[in-house]
């Protein structure tokens, strides 16, 4: 197994714990970790594409990923403050009793 | 024989390394440097601590601590031996931790507060070739570390289950995370000049001498806005008054290390104050020229008594600020970082950016001080709205 | 594949398995951050300082005391009563398992891997520099503009309403 393997195969799992943590937990903050992880093993699989592949000095995986960085601070910010605004609004952050578009 | 003795912990690094085989070199040398650090910087707060207690001590009209020597010796030192019985109270002080309290975390947050702050001494340039690893990105390495401090802080005050102690750490944590945008932005401002995020580079180009006068940035008038910014930012990063509402006695007892004692305590109050060092070395590398000497002939001084010199100077003014100015209330302090410290920041941006296209004469001197100066009373004016500042009336009871 | 990748790794995964399956939410927080550290690590290995470095400012330093902030503006702290997973659990981890098995196969069963591993890249923080502004300088901007849409919008979203009864009790 190479080392761009190896990365590939840390990064899938990532992507799969967060997958699996975002579907299954309650908690609105919960699924935030859980995309947020999801984006952390997507950069690490960029990052591993941009080192092992054939013209790094072009830097196009190290830009997505720095861009991608930003763009997950960005909606974690916004996500955190639906959260917050949902909370106020119904008393609780449990994704299943906030079912009804009423209200 | 001076560039000799400005060498001298170079070339002892190089001897003592070269003792091993080659393979384990890199490793070796890291330790030593590691050794380096982790002695000279307690040391250094070992000695800040008593210069704190006596000057604080002398500004408010009394002695600080004046009897202590060296234990078990007949050796008198007026005090300043103090250090010592301080670190042995809290060596043997009982541990105490609260029986609600999340044990794992209250454990972990005075570590993982010294770590990033013992991490961000990597990469300051102690003298002439004397740092320790020089990152190509050493200034966002510096950066990086210090945002991870307040997660610690967050710990410390959450673990504890104590009302106080969680206050103390919400306020601690809005209060950092806003001046430390003010503190990289006041930096972009040298990086811009420079070029370069790499330390070394950055004094090496204040290094240079023009009739006598070295080229320290903070003789520019970006520079000086830049360095005062700076300085303020970093009073409030390290919690010192007048910004430490969050670990004040009087206010909230002792913030979100409350319920921390012996040990504990003792890390705690270590990682801030070699913090302060940390940053105050960072301001002093990115302003105030690193270890380069202010005149040209006195460049013959080794180059890391230059910077230490600076380094307790600074911090000296620390201390005078903390005896001299009161506390400002967190609304007080939020407004300012965010209505005036960010804007006068973004202009200083812009300031820079005309001095670098200007040409190299007096009329960018003019230029840039007189749109500093507008901005400054700008805000300074703007900000103060509706409040009347006159001539104090005191109203007794009758 | 040194063993201190490979220790690495382990330690980004144990956190992330951590961050997902405590049932104490500031717990998940935490162990969010160790999974970031982990990751950050792991950048530096892979010769992208720079990443490394942002990876840590904007990931521990600012997402994890958001999300941690959020947690005790939404007091979420104490641990919750009822059980922590939504009712179609058992579904969600047999897709996500699916997903893993699916990468992991296409992975070490692809042609496109290469073979040998290239010298690591030389980039300097000029070189990223010089990229952001001619070659990315469009995404750049546009950035700035999402950032600050976003920030405006999280704000505004996150405001305080006025209250219907702010005026009861007021004097004319």
């Amino acid at each position: 197994m190479t080392a761009l393997q190896g990365c590939l195969l840390i990064s899938a799992l990532l992507f799969a714990i967060g997958f699996a943590g975002a579907v299954t937990r309650r908690h609105a903050i919960l699924v935030l970790i859980g995309i947020e992880l999801m984006l952390n093993a997507a950069n690490l699989n960029f990052i591993a594409f941009w080192r092992f592949g054939p013209h790094p000095e072009v830097l196009a995986g190290f830009m997505f990923v720095l861009f991608s960085m930003a763009l997950a601070g960005a909606e974690a910010a916004v996500g955190l403050a639906l959260v917050i605004a949902i909370y106020r609004h119904k008393k609780t952050s449990n994704l299943d009793e906030v079912k009804e578009l009423k209200g | 024989m001076f560039d000799k003795l400005d060498q001298i912990f170079v070339t002892a690094l190089h001897w003592l390394v070269s003792f091993l085989p080659e393979a384990w070199r890199p490793l070796a040398s890291s330790l030593i440097c590691i050794a380096f650090i982790l002695s000279v910087f307690p040391a250094v707060f070992s000695i800040t601590t008593i210069f704190e207690r006596k000057g604080i001590g002398r500004i408010q009209n009394r002695y600080g601590p004046n009897r202590v020597g060296i234990p078990f010796t007949k050796i008198r030192l007026a005090g300043f031996g103090q250090f010592i019985p301080d670190g042995v109270k809290m060596l043997t002080k009982e541990d105490i931790v609260p029986r609600a309290a999340d044990k794992v975390v209250h454990f972990l947050a005075p570590v993982v507060m010294l770590i990033p702050v013992l991490l961000a001494y990597a990469v300051l340039p102690f003298g002439k070739n004397m740092t320790v690893t020089d990152y190509d990105a050493g200034l966002l390495f510096f950066f990086a570390v210090g945002g991870a401090v307040e997660l610690s802080v967050f710990m410390a005050g959450w673990s504890s289950r104590n009302k106080y102690s969680l206050l103390g750490a919400m306020r601690a944590i809005a209060q950092m995370v806003s001046y430390e945008i003010t503190l990289i932005l006041s930096a972009v401002t040298v990086v811009m000049v420079v070029g370069s995020l790499n330390l070394n580079e950055i004094v090496a180009h204040q290094n240079q001498y023009t009739y006598g006068i070295a080229h320290w940035f903070v003789f520019t008038p970006w520079g000086l806005v830049g360095f005062i910014l700076f300085f303020i930012a970093s009073l409030a990063e390290s919690n010192r008054t007048p910004f430490d509402l969050p670990e004040a006695e009087s206010e909230i007892i002792a913030g979100y290390f409350t319920e921390y004692s012996g040990f504990k305590f003792a890390l705690f109050f270590l990682g801030e104050y070699l913090g302060m060092f940390a940053i105050i070395g960072l301001g002093i590398t990115l302003f105030l020229g690193g270890w380069s000497s202010p005149i040209s002939f006195l460049a013959w001084i080794p180059s890391y008594v230059w910077f230490f010199t600076k380094l307790m100077a600074i911090v000296f003014i620390f201390i005078w600020i903390r005896a001299t100015l009161p506390r400002l209330r967190m609304d007080q302090l939020m407004n300012f970082a965010w209505k005036f410290m960010l804007p006068l920041a973004l202009m200083n941006i812009l300031v820079v950016g005309i001095w670098h296209y200007m040409a190299a004469d007096w009329q960018r001197w003019l230029v840039c001080s007189a749109i500093i100066f507008g901005a400054y009373v700008v805000l300074g004016r703007g900000l103060m709205h509706n409040q009347k500042l006159g001539k104090r009336i005191y109203r007794y009871a009758e | 594949m040194s063993a201190f990748f490979i220790i690495t790794g382990i330690v980004t995964l144990l956190g992330a398995v951590f961050a997902m399956s405590l049932r104490n939410l500031v717990h998940c927080a935490l162990a969010m951050a160790v999974a970031f550290s982990g990751i950050a690590a792991m950048y530096l290995q892979l010769d992208a300082q720079f990443v490394g470095f942002a990876e840590i400012l904007v990931y521990v330093g600012a997402i994890a005391i958001l999300i941690v902030f959020a947690i005790l503006l939404t007091r979420s702290g104490e641990a919750p009563e009822k059980s922590v997973l939504t009712s179609g659990w058992m579904a969600g981890i047999a897709v996500s398992a699916m997903v893993f098995t699916m990468l992991g196969w296409a992975v070490l069963n692809s042609s496109a891997i290469p073979k040998e591993t290239p010298p690591a890249p030389v980039t300097t923080v000029k070189d990223v520099g010089d990229a952001l502004m001619t070659k990315f300088v469009l995404p750049l901007e546009i950035i700035g503009l999402v950032l600050t849409a976003a920030m405006i919008g999280a704000v505004i979203i996150a405001l305080k309403e006025e209250s219907k009864n702010k005026n009861i009790g007021r004097k004319p």
